[in-house]
């Protein structure tokens, strides 16, 4: 998992039928110097633009976050973080 | 999942009995503004992508998922074709 930033939505109206209902957020890694590597992650907390979130990396962790069977995802949004904070 | 642009098409004769019937296309890495970033690969299409488009794709065993057979040995997938993406501030829209 990674905290990221959500900066925006997609929007696909044509894509793989099991992603079918599920938001799309662009999020980026918060603690990465580069900002442009943005990823897609599925929502599953109920998140907007401009949330620091709990990313997920593995798909496996995504599908069980949203409980679906098999949808061919990596990353699933599964929380919203008040205020990251990083000591070093 | 990551962002791409379809940049070619693979045929292959001769390849693993699990991708037979699956349309392989080089894609290009891209950011979110649908800018080429480098960084080619080859992805089992799922979407009919064409060349050209904005899409995403699922990368490593969560690409294979599709497939019905567990096996395949697919490690990137296009699975979907974007219309259009708001990013905070600007409205891009997928196909300029």
């Amino acid at each position: 998992m990674y905290v990221g930033k959500v900066v925006g939505t997609v929007v696909s109206t044509c894509k793989e039928k099991n992603l079918k209902g599920l938001k799309l957020l662009i999020v980026f890694n918060v603690f990465e110097q580069d900002r442009s590597r943005t990823e897609i992650a599925v929502d599953a907390a109920g998140a907007g633009v401009g949330d620091y979130v709990l990313v997920t990396i593995d798909g496996g962790a995504a599908r069980m976050a949203l409980g679906v069977e098999n949808a061919p995802i990596n990353n699933a949004v599964i929380g919203i973080i008040d205020y990251p904070e990083l000591y070093d | 999942m990551f962002f791409g642009r379809v940049a070619g098409t693979v045929v292959a004769a001769r390849k693993d009995v699990h991708l037979e019937g699956k349309k392989l296309m080089v894609v290009a890495r891209a950011d979110h503004n649908g800018n080429r970033t480098g960084g080619m690969l080859v992805a089992v299409d799922y979407v009919q992508a064409g060349y050209g488009d904005f899409v995403y794709l699922a990368k490593s065993k969560d690409a294979g998922f599709p497939v019905p057979e567990r096996n395949a040995p697919i490690d990137a997938g296009i699975v979907g074709i974007i219309d259009h993406t708001t990013v905070v501030g600007e409205q891009v829209d997928a196909c300029m």
